[in-house]
């Protein structure tokens, strides 16, 4: 270890001696190291934003929607055009023991008025399960209750963008608003989520009790009266999920007594499935490029290696002195060694520092989410570093291995 | 002052070089005291350098034995032939061999940076040594800042640093003019008889090898005669009568 730091003072020395040639060599590791470190902060920005994604739907959550998508073509059931009720929500609560809560929704569109404002917006007739479930959060005001739900009251909770629409900065809880000439009374504000992975603003909703939605608001007719858009189901955690989707279908299938050889009347949909096709996609191209850019590192150190055989070639006559005064080929090994691993440190360090560049500069520039994690730098050092040793060693081995007359006598 | 330095017993030295086998030396037998100031003549190809090589523990005989200081060498490995050449054998080069881009001071450690002993004080020893040889002040010149007489200098300051038990200098004074080359023979001389170091000066040049206290002579791989010298040359005196040039200064050397 000893030995270490006098041949750094040596390799740092012959690399000032020839700064552009050592320049030179350096870039081939510089390019590598920055394009991985670029590539992978690219590829994890992207991850962390789908799961961003996901976290803003909600956790472990699972879609249950009226119709087939599996049906090959011919929609079965078609006597029950409903396939979804409150009661199936109700059903699937109680009798899945995977399932956490379920909540059914139906959606609208309506103009919304508060005084001289209107506003054309999406009506979510739900429970408060819904909000547990997706994970909105409130900001003023609270939820509605499920005793609500089953009065029918005439209650709204309005999202940011409702608000800003509506109400001018004025505080909007406790106030009353028309939707379809109906007046509801205010009892909340939500939390924003922002956008949502489709690109839909999700703070531009109004959430109503379901029930006064269907009967006031959506004018179903009575026969549907029952029937709903979609459920929204949680699970206990994210290992509960397939079992969760198993058990409902079971529980769905009984329910619209379905015979084992006709397909569903409904379609249920984990999202995070969804998600995960979008980040294997993501992590596929990551890995792409990742290798592309390692090339690069592999071309930089064969670059490091010819230099390196240059440079004893140059040094013979060094080499035969050193030799000459005592140096045994493990101090010779050592100082070619030394030389070129510093090479590539060298190339290293410069390559993370632009690659972190690089990724910042794409984060503004083209408005990707980048991130550069510890992990990424730590391996492109290692990684450089191991370049070094693997591609300086023969020239070092080749110094080592001079024969110390000959080297002395080299011109 | 009979104890015997350097015993060598029949060596011989064989080169292949392509089809053609050279006998560099023929069977050569050779003591050297403890003390002794040696010179080795004889033409080129005579197996002179072959046997510098030996002695200098760079190259192994290809036959017989040579014992430096007590240890049979001749059997040694790579390794342990340069521990023998760190520690015991310091080289002087016809030219110079000094690190280019690197200070006076630096070079005399070099020998230091592969030694065993424990060297904390390595920087003070470089500096003692070469004000030992007359360039204090110039310890932070670069080579090509300094006469070749300068540079010799060096070269012999990195010889000393490690104490050893024998100087080998070859061709010493090939690159030097006259007044230059007695200036580094007093030197030896000095060395030799103040401090009772070995020394062996490889040189085909009569005068120089005047300056020594016995002249062996090789031809064709043979040792061909080995005689004392009866009245050496004093090279400090000879400075003394020869006219005194003005100082040498940083004229740039080309090698």
């Amino acid at each position: 270890m000893k030995k270490i730091l006098p041949a750094m003072k040596i390799a740092f020395r012959a690399l000032r001696i020839n700064k552009m040639r050592s320049a030179l060599t350096m870039l081939g590791i510089i390019i590598g190291v920055g394009a991985v470190i670029a590539m992978v902060a690219v590829g994890s920005g992207a991850t962390e934003r789908i799961q961003q994604q996901i976290a803003s739907i909600g956790s472990n959550v699972i879609i249950v929607m009226p119709g087939s998508i599996t049906a090959s073509g011919i929609r079965l059931g078609s006597g029950n055009a409903v396939t979804l009720t409150i009661d199936d929500a109700k059903a699937l609560a109680r009798d899945c023991p995977s399932v956490q809560a379920v909540a059914p929704s139906s959606r609208s569109g309506a103009q919304v008025v508060y005084g001289n404002n209107n506003w054309a917006t999406s009506l979510y007739g739900t429970t408060p399960d819904y909000l547990t479930i997706r994970d909105i959060g409130i900001q003023s005001g609270n939820v509605f209750s499920q005793q609500d739900v089953d009065s029918d009251a005439k209650v709204a909770l309005l999202g940011q963008t409702v608000v800003n629409n509506l109400f001018n900065g004025a505080d909007p809880v406790g106030q009353v608003i028309r939707i379809k000439r109906v007046p509801f009374t205010v009892v909340g504000t939500l939390v924003p989520k922002g956008q949502s992975p489709t690109g839909q603003d999700q703070d531009d909703i109004i959430i109503l009790p379901i029930t006064t939605a269907q009967k006031k608001v959506f004018g179903v007719n009575q026969a549907r009266a029952n029937s709903v858009g979609s459920l929204m189901v949680q699970a206990r955690g994210p290992q509960f999920i397939q079992a969760a989707q198993d058990e409902m279908r079971a529980v769905l299938r009984q329910r619209h007594h379905l015979q084992a050889s006709q397909d569903d009347d409904f379609t249920i949909r984990n999202l995070e499935e969804v998600f995960q096709a979008q980040e294997t996609s993501s992590r596929v191209m990551s890995i792409l490029l990742a290798a592309i850019a390692s090339v690069s590192l592999i071309v930089g150190g064969i670059g490091i290696m010819n230099i390196m055989l240059v440079s004893v070639t140059e040094r013979t006559r060094e080499i035969g002195l050193r030799q000459a005064v005592g140096a045994k080929t493990k101090d010779i090994l050592t100082q070619f060694l030394v030389e070129a691993v510093t090479l590539s440190i060298l190339g290293g360090v410069v390559g993370i520092l632009l690659g972190i560049l690089a990724s910042k500069l794409i984060s503004i520039f083209a408005q990707w989410s980048t991130l550069v994690s510890p992990g990424a730098i730590l391996l492109a050092f290692i990684f450089s570093a191991l370049v070094g040793v693997f591609f300086g060693f023969y020239p070092a081995r080749k110094a080592a291995l001079l024969d110390p007359i000959d080297a002395l006598r080299y011109e | 002052m009979a104890e015997r330095l350097i015993e060598i017993d029949q060596i011989t030295k064989i080169y292949k070089l392509g089809d053609v086998t050279v006998h560099a030396l023929r069977g050569v037998s050779l003591e050297i005291e403890r003390g002794s100031f040696v010179a080795i003549m004889g033409p080129s190809g005579s197996g002179k350098s072959t046997l510098m090589n030996i002695v200098g523990c760079l190259d192994k005989p290809t036959s017989g034995t040579y014992v430096l200081d007590g240890v049979n060498v001749s059997t040694l490995s790579r390794d342990q032939l340069a521990e023998i050449r760190n520690q015991k054998i310091g080289f002087v080069f016809q030219q110079f061999n000094l690190l280019a881009r690197t200070s006076a001071a630096e070079n005399v450690e070099l020998p230091l940076l592969y030694s065993s002993r424990a060297a904390a004080d390595r920087h003070q020893k470089a500096l003692r040594a070469l004000d030992w040889v007359g360039l204090a002040g110039r310890e932070q010149h670069h080579p090509n800042q300094l006469s070749g007489g300068q540079q010799q200098r060096v070269a012999i300051a990195r010889a000393l640093i490690n104490d050893p038990q024998i100087i080998l200098a070859d061709e010493p004074t090939g690159a030097l003019d006259s007044r230059t080359s007695v200036e580094i023979m007093a030197l030896f001389q000095k060395l030799n008889r103040e401090s009772g170091l070995s020394i062996i000066v490889v040189t085909h040049e009569p005068d120089i090898a005047e300056y020594s206290d016995r002249i062996i002579r090789f031809k064709d791989g043979h040792l061909v005669s080995d005689q004392p010298v009866l009245a050496p040359r004093d090279a400090k005196r000879e400075l003394e009568t020869l006219p005194a040039e003005e100082p040498e200064e940083a004229e740039a050397v080309t090698q």
